[in-house]
């Protein structure tokens, strides 16, 4: 009976979202598994992790579509362990699949969101159009939803997550699945939205997003956070590191082996076919490693200084190769 | 004032989306028609069984009509998940479901006087008692409505709606009494008949049509009101249980 009812609890410091211990089994899966994390006001969170790692069923355990097993949950201020809808008019969802009404066009699934939250009716209207304009969907307004192409759909769901002016944005793997252009636009669009003061929860598959947009970045594997800090702090230990990657063709086996024994000071990898990887603690002379593989038979195309990436944080922490992770996803077909 | 601005428009929304489509429309016509026709064939009776006949097809119709869309607009939405949108929103559960039956409901009786317009036509319905009929009719629709919304959120695919709807509604059209009356049932039926909500509407509908009726009207209503008030109630569980879990 209570589960919509608005209980401003005591606004507990800065808090935007107050997770402990939080707890979630599907039959033979333990997705979500112990998780504690706070989220300020104001904070661009990131939540990255590979597939199947919990990230939705965290932000479903966050929104009132799940029920946790244990744990408590706080959003907003608002106390929501037992009563999961109980601030519901704070936030605004992004799903990872888009999900309004084939049968509507884009603008009156606009307004039908906006009126879940109450927005009277001009005031409905004028807020579709706007973002109708924003997401570069305007000339579509008046098609229906149906027929929109993958990437438009994408666009229309961000679009109705917002509609209402949130508090808390939680987005999952919004830029999955949509274009290069419209993927920074909306990178854009999240920023000015952070800068405005709105509270975001994202999750990602791409780092490079993450290490971009997020204050802060919680790792997530198996259910289980294994490491929450700032983008700052993360890339510490990786910062100090110089990282090269050479490139050539026609290489006559491996030579990684010749590699480590004549350059014992640093550590050499293949990074693919024909690249190397090579990491040190101090900077990489290239001039004898060239000569080296060149001595060899190996033709040498590029040589390049690589800045150290929450990538390299992410594959040392995880110990996942975070290319593979994203290959598959895309694989997938971009979470649609 | 927020509220009732979401409840009206998913009302709208889904009227324009599922009821007032001409699918819909249409087989809201032909439906009570079919009925009626079948009956006057099989019974070979003329016109003057009308009054007799009517409260079948006007049952009939409402319980097709009610219980037929929720499969649509509670179970196809849960399956394309749209419907978490509405999960999402800051509306108690029970204004959210009343929201999304009220359709069904104004579907259902819409439908029903389908068949009294015709029967207006063919027949003499001066001695209909239209102060019971009318609150009979919007009774009824609201349990086959909420009866409806059970069986949507009890299954997880459109298909099963349809097929457990169909389970139930084919023997309770025959077991409540508006076709062959309770009293020459089979004896070991009889208990059935009582524990269906139809049973009461059929009363209701068959005393304020042409005055035979077995139970006070007071205690058909309050009956058919506490079978709504426990079906709505087990439906808002089940959501709970199942698709908040
Ligand atoms: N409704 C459900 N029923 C059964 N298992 C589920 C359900 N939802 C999630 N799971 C399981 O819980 C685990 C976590 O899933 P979740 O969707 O949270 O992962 P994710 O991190 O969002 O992955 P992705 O990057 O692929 O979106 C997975 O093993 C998944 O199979
Ligand atoms: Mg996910």
């Amino acid at each position: 009976m209570t589960d919509a009812v608005v209980v401003q609890g005591p606004s507990e410091g800065n808090e935007a979202i107050a997770v402990r211990d939080l707890s979630k089994r599907f039959e033979d899966v333990q997705a979500v598994d112990g998780v504690s994390f706070t989220v300020e006001r104001g904070e661009l969170f990131g939540f990255l992790g590979p597939n199947g790692a919990g990230k939705t069923t965290t932000i479903n355990l966050l929104t009132g579509l799940a029920r946790p097993d244990a744990g408590s949950v706080r959003v907003g201020g608002i106390d929501c362990t037992g009563r999961p809808r109980a601030a519901q008019h704070l936030v605004g969802v992004v799903p990872d699949e888009s999900n309004l009404y084939p049968e509507l066009t884009g603008y009156e699934n606009l307004c039908f969101c906006a009126a879940l939250y109450g927005m009277p009716r001009d005031e409905r209207r004028e807020r579709a159009r706007e973002l109708l304009k924003t997401f570069a969907l305007a000339g579509a307004s008046d098609r229906k939803f149906a027929g929109y192409s993958k990437g438009m759909k994408r666009k229309l769901t961000i679009a109705a997550g917002i509609i209402h002016r949130p508090e808390i944005l939680f987005l999952d793997e919004p830029t999955t699945g949509i274009d290069v252009a419209s993927a920074r636009q909306l990178r854009q669009l999240v920023a000015d939205l952070h800068d405005g003061g709105t509270t975001i929860f994202l999750t990602t598959h791409y780092i490079e997003e993450a290490e971009r947009l997020c204050d802060r970045i919680a790792f997530i594997v198996s259910g289980r956070i294994v490491r929450i800090d700032s983008v700052g702090r993360l890339l510490e230990p990786v910062k100090k590191k110089h990282v090269v990657r050479v490139s050539f063709s026609s290489a006559p086996g491996d030579l990684t082996g010749g590699l480590r024994e004549s350059f014992p000071e640093l550590h050499a990898q293949l990074a693919g076919d024909e690249v190397i990887r090579v990491e040190s603690d101090g900077p990489v002379r290239v001039g004898p490693l060239i000569r080296f593989l060149e001595d060899r038979g190996a033709e040498v195309t590029e040589a390049r200084r690589v800045r150290p990436s929450l990538e390299d944080v992410f594959v040392e922490i995880t110990g996942l190769e975070a290319d593979a992770m994203r290959r598959e996803k895309e694989k997938k077909g971009g979470g649609q | 004032m927020k509220l009732w601005t979401a409840f009206l428009n998913i009302l709208a929304k889904d009227m324009r989306t599922y009821y007032l489509k001409p699918p819909n429309v249409s087989w809201g016509l032909i439906f009570p028609l079919a009925w009626t026709g079948m009956f006057f064939v099989r019974s070979g009776s003329g016109l003057e069984s009308i009054p007799t006949l009517l409260p079948g097809v006007v049952a009939v119709s409402v319980l097709f009509g009610t219980t037929s869309m929720l499969a649509v607009t509670v179970t196809f939405e849960k399956k394309n998940r749209s419907f978490e949108r509405l999960l999402l929103a800051p509306i108690p559960l029970e204004l959210l479901m009343l929201a999304k039956t009220s359709g069904a409901i104004l579907f259902g009786v819409a439908n029903a006087f389908v068949p009294v317009l015709l029967a207006a036509f063919l027949a003499d319905l001066s001695g209909l008692a239209w102060g019971t009929f009318v609150p009979a009719v919007a009774l009824i629709a609201v349990a086959s409505t909420f009866l409806g919304l059970f069986i949507a959120v009890a299954v997880s695919e459109v298909f099963e709606a349809q097929t457990f709807s169909n389970f139930l509604r084919f023997p309770m059209i025959f077991l409540c009494g508006l076709f062959f009356p309770i009293a020459k049932l089979p004896v070991f039926l009889r208990p059935l008949s009582y524990a269906l909500p139809l049973t009461y509407g059929a009363d209701l509908l068959h005393g304020s049509v042409h005055g035979a009726h077995s139970m006070p009207f007071a205690l058909d209503f309050a009956i058919l009101g506490a079978f709504c008030v426990a079906l709505f109630a087990a439906s808002l569980v089940n959501i709970r249980r199942k698709w908040i879990a």
